[in-house]
């Protein structure tokens, strides 16, 4: 049965109020969900008061002006900050994003910082996705073919077979649509999750791959991919755009009509 | 390195409801709802099978048999409605976001005016 309640250990509680120094009339609040794994206390939400006149246009710019200028303890996963690497996904305002390529201009009001949801905190807005990796290792995300010697050398493909790709291949997994749901949160250990099984769906539907029938039996379980229930939060939280609820209906309609 | 005793990260308490995941969960109380419905109402026709049709008709035409029935009507209505929107998309059809959008706002609208139209049918009959 899944569990809807916080359990005990990760109840919020409220946190640390940090006040303007700057003198600024242009202030945003700023709440930012923390844990520190050394105090042994419960995570709490820390607000910050930010200067937005002195602030980048990102949700990224302003974690960085608070860990550069107002707590430098502050914890978060960031590398490319263009929307490339997908290291800083988190819940931004209700809904997983990526907060490098998210603007705060558009949200009024107070700015709500999370970590991805139903994750093990590493600290602060870390958390811990080991599970998708090794779910993702499962898949084998690898060109598997019985070609050898020459003819393995380069395997051609036609502009049709390539273009089945597209969609498909520029997922970075960043691991927002996962997290976002709720399938995934009640049963992820069992449940492959949208991340996965659209790059399950980017190896079966790749021409060069010669075991699209073994990955598809692989994939065609109850729990593995049956627990979509097309809730749709992960094609609507995707930053790039893309459809893992469509590829997750591609999957369940090949093995429908083969 | 485990995590297993770290807490969990917020999930349901913080994530932003979207008219998509909304009918999605909409769509299963409904059928919950249905599936008890149907029960109650086959024990109690067994139940009342050789009794005359007055306290029948006494109990659909108070206010909370009124309410009742326009309610499951709705839910009933509701259910058939989403339900095919999930036959579209087990057909491979509709899963852009706008088109979800429009189907998802669509269902809900229709669901209300079916619900009006199938509880006056029956009541006329």
């Amino acid at each position: 049965m899944a569990e809807f309640s916080l359990p005990n250990n990760s109840k919020i509680v409220k946190g640390e109020y940090y006040k303007d120094k700057t003198g600024s009339n242009n202030l945003k609040k700023v709440n930012v969900y923390r844990w520190n794994p050394e105090d042994g206390k419960n995570p709490r939400i820390d607000t910050f008061e930010v200067d937005m006149d002195n602030c980048g246009p990102k949700v990224l710019d302003i974690l960085f002006k608070i860990k550069n200028e107002i707590d430098s303890s502050l914890t978060f996963r960031r590398s490319c900050a263009h929307g490339v690497c997908g290291s800083c996904a988190m819940n931004v305002d209700g809904i997983n994003t990526l907060s490098c390529i998210k603007s705060h201009t558009d949200i009024k009001g107070e700015l709500n910082i999370y970590p991805l949801p139903h994750l093990r905190v590493v600290k602060d807005l870390i958390g811990d996705l080991s599970n998708l990796y090794k779910q993702y290792e499962s898949i084998q995300p690898w060109l598997k073919t019985s070609k050898t010697n020459t003819e393995k050398q380069e395997i051609l493909q036609s502009q049709k077979e390539r273009s089945k790709l597209d969609g498909y291949y520029e997922c970075i997994l960043c691991a927002c649509c996962s997290t976002s749901c709720p399938s995934y949160w009640w049963n992820g250990d069992k449940y492959l999750g949208p991340a996965v099984l659209l790059q399950a769906y980017r190896w079966i539907s790749d021409s060069r791959d010669d075991e699209k029938k073994e990955r598809l039996k692989k994939v065609a379980d109850e729990l593995k991919l049956y627990r979509c229930h097309t809730i749709m939060n992960c094609t609507n939280s995707c930053p790039k755009g893309l459809n893992p609820a469509k590829a997750i209906g591609s999957i369940k309609k090949m093995l429908a009509t083969s | 390195m485990e995590y297993n005793k770290n807490p969990l990260t917020p999930h349901l308490q913080i994530y932003k409801w979207q008219i998509s995941s909304l009918l999605s969960i909409t769509h299963r109380i409904t059928g919950v709802i249905n599936a008890i419905a149907i029960s109650l109402i086959c024990i109690w026709f067994l139940l009342t099978i050789n009794n005359e049709k007055i306290l029948f008709e006494k109990i659909l035409n108070s206010f909370f048999g009124k309410f009742i029935s326009i309610s499951l009507c709705w839910t009933f209505s509701f259910h058939i409605l989403n339900e095919i929107r999930h036959l579209i998309w087990d057909a491979g059809y509709g899963f852009d976001l706008k088109t979800t959008k429009i189907t998802g706002y669509a269902t809900l609208i229709f669901s209300f005016l079916l619900a009006i139209i199938i509880y006056y049918l029956g009541m006329s009959l």
